[in-house]
Formats: structure tokens, sequence, C-alpha cells
């Protein structure tokens, strides 16, 4: 009994890490630059099959692929800010409209980035092994790459909220969150901001993407589902909360867990449902004021 | 000379119109069957996008709810299509599909602009989710047969479905209705205090616009013969109307059966070809459209037609 217990926690701790990486990206996009980004999972899907490509080809260890995966993934997050997302906030009229354009822009990036990821990688699912042998935590039995992936994943977290809460650019950007004009007038350089969240959210689910690679298969049309998840979490961490995210993380993945002991056919249910009664009963989330 | 020259004017749009009715209810008779299956994809397409345009493109809120509308729809049909007749199954489609949307439009009335849209694409998912599982743990197969009904048959109620919603969608432009929703999209707020009973008018346009996807649905699922939650449930359909929609513009009612034509068309000819470059495609005209042409080929066709017109009245 104690045994199945710890299995359900640990498991869902495990997928909690990187829900809350992949979320915490998102929380950047969306939080503070206001950009629902649907394509924020086909930044995930390029991590990984880069990661594969690296792997399969040179020989590179997963984890060192990290130092490729997440500068390009921001240079291109950073990039698409400046230009796309620049363009459509000085056209919009209100905040709303933005909201809403910047929306059906990462609608088109979705499709774009996705089709030439399977133009360049093909539609096959690819995989690949590393550190699959099983250790054992107090009778429960857990792949060695998934407590690594998980392992990593909080660690990039904490780190990156230490950056938040600790460093100048991070009071920037937690400036921007909660107030974009008046921070603007307080000397912060809001579009060098908005750019940086942007290109900080694509390396982060970048990263996420190359551990997910380490544990599950990966292919060209992974990146929807991910997403969904992203935007779930960010929701139940309540919006422009970094924190929130994080937590939400590990909350819905030690809900996911639970769920799927119960009935596995029932967990994505399970997540929607959290997700469709809170949007309903607490938009703001837990996190959230 | 004027006076006849203003009747012709005023005769020319309704009598192509119904030249262009002629033409399309007569196409079994003279077209190949590959036209008439092609033609009929396409007006599935713009029956989809006209009636996420009667609620979505005067209120902007922007609906990701189409794919559950429409696979309700397919799922009437594929549950109900062996038992009854077929103008009873869309209409049970219709009427499920709008049930489903006051619901929901009672349940999200709190729920502002980018809120609704997520919860909407939460939906989809949700009802496909919960399907899947069902009909895995209850009856045991992933999916369903439908029942066959012949290409012209499905032609034509397609075609029925969309002269009676354009006419709904054009009836809701012109009557008072349809201002008070522009209202809503211009400041809702100030159009709750100008006497618009809001959350009313949400809910049902809401419904009008999901009873027509869900009979699009209905009717779509016996060209299929073989559906599942994955096939019926698709996100994507949502994607393309509202794309179809950005891209013909919003402005005018023709402006969306233009743009999900365009597309439809496209689609069809690419897809089986090229289907990666034909969705690069689709993603690239997207972006284009947002950033450049916000109000799509409707708005361009506008901005010329008032320059002419501002050339025709300037002094020389």
């Amino acid at each position: 009994m104690f045994v199945t217990f710890l299995e359900i926690v640990i498991a869902g701790l495990l997928l909690g890490g990187l829900y809350a990486l992949i979320a915490m990206g998102l929380s950047l996009q969306y939080g503070v630059a206001r950009i629902l980004n649907i394509s924020h999972g086909e930044f995930i899907m390029l991590g990984a099959l880069t990661t594969w490509t690296l792997q399969g080809s040179l020989g590179i260890n997963p984890l060192l692929a990290l130092a490729v995966c997440g500068p390009l993934a921001f240079i291109l997050g950073f990039i698409l800010h400046r230009t796309l997302f620049r363009y459509l906030l000085s056209s919009s009229e209100t905040s709303d409209i933005f909201e809403a354009n910047s929306m059906l822009a990462s609608f088109g990036l979705f499709f774009v980035i996705q089709n030439l990821a399977l133009i360049a990688w093909g539609p096959e699912i690819r995989g690949y092994s590393y550190l699959a042998f099983p250790v054992n935590i107090g009778g429960a039995l857990f792949g060695a790459n998934r407590l690594v992936t998980a392992g990593f994943a909080i660690v990039i977290g904490v780190a990156f909220y230490l950056f938040l809460a600790r460093t100048r650019m991070g009071k920037a950007i937690r400036a921007a969150a909660q107030d974009p004009t008046t921070a603007g007038l307080m000397g912060v350089n809001i579009n060098h901001v908005l750019a940086l969240c942007f290109g900080f959210g694509a390396a982060l689910a970048s990263i996420a993407g190359m551990l997910i690679s380490m544990v599950y298969p990966v292919h060209g049309v992974m990146g929807l589902e991910y997403t969904v998840i992203a935007i779930i979490v960010v929701v139940l961490g309540g919006l422009g909360s970094i924190l929130g995210s994080f937590i939400g993380g590990f909350l819905l993945g030690i809900i996911g867990s639970i769920v799927t002991y119960i009935d596995p056919g029932l967990s994505l249910v399970a997540y929607y449902l959290i997700f469709t009664i809170l949007l309903l009963v607490r938009p703001t989330g837990i996190m959230g004021k | 000379m004027k006076i006849s020259n203003l009747d012709i004017r005023k005769l020319w749009v309704p009598g192509s119109l119904l030249v262009i009715l002629g033409l399309m209810s007569t196409l079994t008779l003279y077209a190949s069957i590959y036209t008439v299956i092609l033609i009929t994809s396409i007006l599935m397409y713009i029956n989809l996008t006209v009636s996420w345009v009667i609620f979505s493109a005067p209120t902007r809120y922007i609906s990701l709810a189409p794919a559950a509308f429409f696979g309700i729809g397919i799922y009437t049909s594929a549950s109900l299509g062996t038992e009854l007749p077929l103008v009873l199954v869309i209409l049970i489609g219709a009427l499920l599909s709008s049930c489903l949307a006051l619901l929901i439009g009672a349940l999200t009335l709190r729920l502002r602009g980018i809120y609704f849209t997520v919860f909407t694409f939460g939906l989809v998912e949700l009802i496909k989710h919960l399907l899947l599982w069902y009909e895995i743990k209850f009856t045991g197969t992933r999916g369903r047969f439908v029942i066959l009904v012949d290409n012209n048959t499905i032609y034509h109620t397609m075609l029925i479905i969309l002269v009676v919603l354009l006419i709904t969608a054009y009836l809701i432009r012109r009557s008072k209705y349809g201002l008070a929703l522009w209202s809503i999209g211009e400041f809702e707020d100030a159009a709750a205090h100008s006497g618009v009973n809001v959350n009313a008018l949400k809910t049902i346009t809401f419904a009008v616009s999901a009873s027509f996807m869900g009979a699009t649905g209905a009717i779509m699922a016996t060209r299929w013969t073989y559906v599942d939650p994955y096939i019926a449930f698709k996100a994507f359909y949502s994607f393309m109307v509202v794309l179809m929609a950005a891209f013909g513009g919003m402005g005018q009612l023709y402006g969306p059966v233009v743009g999900a034509a365009i597309f439809a068309y496209l689609e069809e000819v690419l897809i089986t070809k090229f289907p990666y470059y034909y969705m690069l495609a689709f993603g690239l005209i997207l972006l284009i459209v947002i950033l450049f042409i916000p109000d799509g080929l409707a708005g361009v066709i506008d901005n010329w037609q008032e320059k002419r017109k501002g050339k025709q009245h300037a002094n020389p």
C-alpha cells in the first residue's frame, strides 16, 4: 500500500517537473508578453528533434544538447517577438485586440514551424535509449532517465525562478508583467523585456523538449499536446505568476498520476475537466490575485 | 436614364445570386461525380465558416468550439443514422449542438476575451477524450460506422443548409439584433448600459451559430462511412474556420464565403499531394493576413470600391 502510494506521488512529481518547466515558458509569454502562444509546443518539438539528431548522428550526450537547443530557441523567439509581435503590438489599438491578434498569429506560427519540421524530419516517430535502467526508491521502480529528467527540470526551474526574483533583469520582467505601461515609465525598456520574455519562453520550451526526448518518443506533431498542458497549468497556477506555474505543474503532475492509477483513459479527461471547472470558478488560478 | 441605371444596379446582386443558386441546385445534372464531391467539401467549409462568423465576427469572441458542434453533428449521425430518417437526424444534430451552445453560453458569461477562446478550445478536447473513454469502456469499440447516403443527396442537403444559413445570417445582420451584436464587440459594458441584454443575446446567437455547424456535421458524417472521436472532434476544423473567416474578411457577408471557398478548394487539390507544403502555406498566409490585411479580402475590396467612388465624385 505504501509502495503504491509512493509510486503514485513520485510518478506525479516526475511528470510534474516537466509540466512545470513547459508551463513556466508559456507563463512568460502569456503572462508577461500577453501572447497566448499556440506554437509553444512546437519549440518543445524542435528541442526534442534537435536533441534526437545530435544524439543519433553525432553521438552527443542528450544533456549537452542543452547548450545548443536553449540558445537557438532563445534567438528564434527573440527575433520572432522583435519582428512579428512587435509589429502587431504597434498595429493593435487595444491590449484585447493585441491578445486576439497575437494568438491568431501564433496559430500561423504553429502551422509554419510544425510543417517545416515535418518536411525536414519526416513524420516518423523517433526515439533513442538513454539511461534506461531502473532505480529503486523505497520499493518503487523508476527509470533513471525519468529521474534525471525531473531533476534537471527542477534545477532549471529553480534557477530561472531565482533569476526572476534576484536579478535586475528579473525585476524588470516582473514589473512588465504587473503593469507594462508604468514599468515603461519607470525606465524599463519594455519592448526589449517583452522580446526577452518571449525568447526565454522559447528556450525553456526547447530545453523541456530536450528532456522529453530522453524519456518519450518524439515526432513532428507532438507539440500541440504539450501546448495544451502548458495552457492548463498556466491557468491553474494563475496568469502571470511564474511561481504559480511552477507549483501548478507539480499539482497537475500528481493529479495526472493519481487519475492514471485509477483509469489511464481518464487522465486527459481529468485535465480538461479541472481546466474547465477552474476557468468557470476561479479564472485567476491558485496564485492569481 | 438615371432611374433605369439604378434599377439595373439594384437587380444585379439578387439576379446573379439567383443564377448562381440555379446553377448550384442543378449541378448534379451536368457535373461529374468528382465535381459534386469536391463542391460538397467546399460547401461544408463555407457552412462552418459562415456559422462561425454569425457569432464571432460582430462580438469579437473568438470561439474555437466549431469542432465541438461539428463533431456532435457527426456523432448524432453515427448513432442515430440507421434508426431515423436523414432529415430528422440533421435536425437532432442541430438541436443537440445548439443545446450544448446554450450550456456553454450560460457557463461562460463571465469569461471575456482570451479566456473564452481557451475555454472553447479545451471543451473540444474534453468532449473528444470523454467520448473516446466512453466508447472504449462501454461500447468496446473505438469508432462507429455511419449509414451511407448517396453523393447527390449529401450535396443537396449541404446546399439547403447553406441557403438557410445565408438567409439567417443576412437577416441577423440587418436586424436590430445584429446592430446590438456589433455593439457588444465594440464595447460590451457600454452595450449593456444602452439596454442591450448582452448575456441573452450572446448565448442565443451562439446557439444559432452552433445549430448550423451541428447540421453540417450530421450530413457530412454520412460521406465518411467511419468515424471515431479523433476524426469527429479535430481541433483543426476550428483553426481552419478561423483562418478562412480572417482571410475572407468579416466585414461583409460574402467575405467568409469567398475565404472558405478558396481554402477549401486549395485543400482538396493540394492536401493529398503536398500535405506539408499546403499546411506551411496555410500558416504563412494566416500570418500575412493578420499582419498586413487585418480586414481580409472583403476589406481590400471595400477599400478599393471606396477609392473608385471617391474618384468618381472628385472634381478633375
